[in-house]
């Protein structure tokens, strides 16, 4: 086992060689990082409860103070603490998004791993309901799901609600682009080998198809992470989201609620808005730059090393 | 006198069903049959090297893919030790057909003693043709080697299986072994690879090596260390290889025996001395023609064939060969030849050749 660690740190030292001079992976990396610090750490960043009324000195309720009166981010329309509410909403978003988008790939993979490598019916079974659920348009179909699980008054928290039903519903993509990949994969020599050798199904594709999926799927897990984010604040912006545990979306539906546009609160809606597109971009930026790098393609060939080749000096002098 | 042959291939024979189209199907045309392994028998015997030469697409890599269990056999039977292995014993193993169903085997084969298959993969391994493809890019040279291993459960303990994987790949040439543990593929030359890919394959001490073009993909001056290796490991190890190539310059060098393919069935086979030096078959003495001498003063009268091979789906009548030989008569497109011993080792299908020995 400690041949293994050795090795994960001498891949992850290589990655991070080659990562940390592309600038784009470097800008993504920061704001998805930033957004997951302030979450983790939003008690030490407010010193309010997100729910606090903030008065004034004979207090009544300050009500959409501007930053110059309050804090660094003003109050909102019943006097609660904006900035306070953007960093706490942060864990709500960014967990929804998560646990959202990790279903969402861990079923994408698993059927697209199990329709690509086994092929026939299974192929056709699971690829047919794949069609169904890509041509039913998404956020219709969430919405009247989400809503009717909610009309339903099960004990379950409407967060969980809308993580299930974002996570179940959005893997038809990953489904799709790991089947693709693990068809062209089945067909390579190393796993007639490993079939040559008397492997089972299993460890080929623990060993042999997995690993070769690994950097696809968590390029893509980033990516579909961005979308999870958006649609759970498209959702809670309709006013599906939890109002005792307002995400960025859920702000939103408060701001746009209560006037906050025509009272000229810029500061009540603007910070939402650019939160979410903080983090999606993030995830955008980290998430293409991982694709494109984690590719075993274009890794380095055995033998480029340390030794550049420099052309010579005064090569056009020759002819 | 007669040893027991490690493994004796009887009437083999692996069709590829063709798609069949619409218009196929309206006129009810059966589906078409690619004929890629046609009644193929040969045996090997123990610590022997038998080489089978064709040209692309003559069947040579769907008889390796075949006795390795990669495909399943259209019909005929391997012996393996002369125990039975094949499609019919893999199905039955896996529990798909009741022993008593008489439909597919005959009485006589299923008394013959069976070999489990996963026993039968412990004693033969496969070496591919592409040691740039056959070596999984994100496993270490330790993972690759130890595999076989890992797959049957057969090394006890960690250091046993350190000690196998570390002796599997000083046989093959990468000294010190340790060097390689951690190692992965893109970090090795071809040479290298393709031992990394005998290592993997010798690991388990099999009995018989099937070698797909080994060194087809490598450069020229790798090609003999690879084969000299090869040839080490009969030579100590007493395996039996079968050894698939289209380069009859290499075959003189290394096989005991030759046999060559034409469209999916062996044409000429015998010891390689005999066949080389006495090629019977037209097709032999063509593809001896061309073999590049290297003597430049030496002429020789070279037979270039016409053509192409045939398409494998509409193989011709009578003897697959005729269209292109130089020397077929009228007989030739009705009757398909049988085999014609030329002495105790050497046989040809060719109604042109009289029998000389017996």
């Amino acid at each position: 086992m400690r041949e293994s660690w050795l090795l994960f740190w001498r891949n992850l030292r290589e990655f991070w060689r080659v990562f940390r001079h592309n600038r784009m992976g470097m800008i993504g990396a920061f704001l998805l990082l930033s957004a997951v610090l302030i979450a983790l750490f939003a008690p030490f960043l407010s010193p309010y409860e997100p729910s606090l009324v903030i008065r004034d000195a004979t207090g009544r309720g300050l009500t959409f103070a501007p930053p110059a009166v309050h804090g660094p981010l003003g109050t909102d329309d019943a006097g609660r603490d904006v900035w306070t509410q953007l960093v706490y909403g942060a864990r709500i978003s960014l967990l929804v998004g998560l646990l959202a988008g990790f279903i969402a790939m861990f079923i994408g993979s698993l059927l697209g791993i199990l329709a690509g490598y086994f092929g026939g019916w299974i192929d056709t079974l699971i690829m047919r309901v794949t069609d169904v659920l890509l041509v039913i348009p998404d956020l219709p179909l969430m919405l009247v799901l989400v809503a009717t699980l909610r009309q339903m008054e099960l004990k379950i928290s409407p967060l969980v609600v809308l993580i299930l039903v974002i996570g179940l519903l959005y893997w038809t993509s990953t489904a799709r682009l790991v089947r693709s990949q693990v068809l062209s994969i089945k067909e390579r020599q190393f796993v007639a080998r490993a079939r040559a050798i008397g492997a089972g199904h299993f460890h080929i594709i623990r060993r042999h198809i997995l690993p070769q999926l690994m950097p696809l799927i968590v390029a893509n897990t980033v990516l579909i992470l961005s979308t999870a984010i958006l649609i759970e604040s498209g959702l809670s912006f309709l006013g599906l989201g939890d109002p005792t545990q307002p995400s960025w979306g859920t702000m939103l539906n408060f701001a746009f609620d209560r006037n906050a546009i025509s009272n000229g609160a810029w500061w009540f809606y603007l910070p939402p808005g650019l939160a979410i597109v903080w983090v999606s971009l993030g995830c955008v930026l980290l998430g293409n730059v991982l694709e494109e790098m984690l590719n075993p393609r274009l890794t380095a060939h055995h033998l480029e090393g340390d030794v550049r080749v420099r052309p010579l000096e005064g090569e056009g002098a020759y002819g | 006198m007669t040893q027991e042959p490690l493994l004796l291939v009887e009437n083999l024979r692996k069709y590829f069903p063709v798609g069949q189209s619409l218009g196929d199907l309206l006129l009810r045309r059966p589906p078409g049959l690619i004929k890629a392994v046609d009644d193929v028998s040969f045996t090997l015997l123990h610590g022997e090297i038998l080489a089978i030469v064709g040209e692309s697409g003559c069947g040579k890599t769907t008889i390796a893919r075949t006795l390795i269990g990669l495909e399943e056999e259209t019909g005929g039977k391997i012996l393996f030790n002369g125990r039975q292995i094949g499609a019919r014993e893999r199905r039955l193993q896996a529990g798909l057909v009741p022993l008593e169903s008489g439909a597919i085997g005959t009485r006589e084969q299923q008394s013959l003693p069976r070999l489990s298959f996963k026993q039968f993969r412990q004693q033969a391994q496969m070496i591919f043709q592409d040691p740039y493809e056959s070596l999984n890019p994100r496993a270490t040279i330790f993972e690759i080697v130890a595999e076989p291993l890992v797959v049957h459960g057969l090394a006890r303990g960690r250091a046993e299986k350190i000690q196998r994987v570390r002796n599997a790949l000083e046989d093959a040439g990468l000294r010190p072994a340790e060097e390689y543990f951690l190692r992965y593929p893109h970090e090795l030359s071809g040479g290298q690879r393709q031992r990394v890919v005998i290592a993997g394959a010798m690991v388990l001490e099999p009995k018989l090596l099937i070698a797909d073009e080994p060194v087809s993909m490598l450069d020229v001056s790798i090609r003999a260390e690879i084969l000299n290796l090869l040839h080490d490991l009969r030579n100590k190890r007493g395996v039996s290889i079968v050894f698939i190539t289209h380069d009859l310059g290499t075959v003189a060098y290394f096989a005991d025996r030759l046999a060559v393919m034409y469209l999916g069935r062996i044409v000429e086979i015998g010891r390689t001395a005999e066949v080389l030096k006495n090629p019977q078959h037209p097709y032999t003495r063509a593809l001896l023609s061309v073999v590049p001498v290297p003597n430049p003063r030496l002429r020789r009268e070279r037979v270039i064939l016409q053509g192409e091979a045939p398409n494998p789906i509409h193989l011709p009548t009578g003897c697959r060969f005729h269209p292109r030989c130089p020397l077929a008569m009228d007989a030739c497109r009705m009757t398909d030849p049988a085999y014609v011993q030329l002495s105790a080792t050497h046989s040809t299908a060719c109604l042109r050749v009289e029998s000389t020995a017996l």
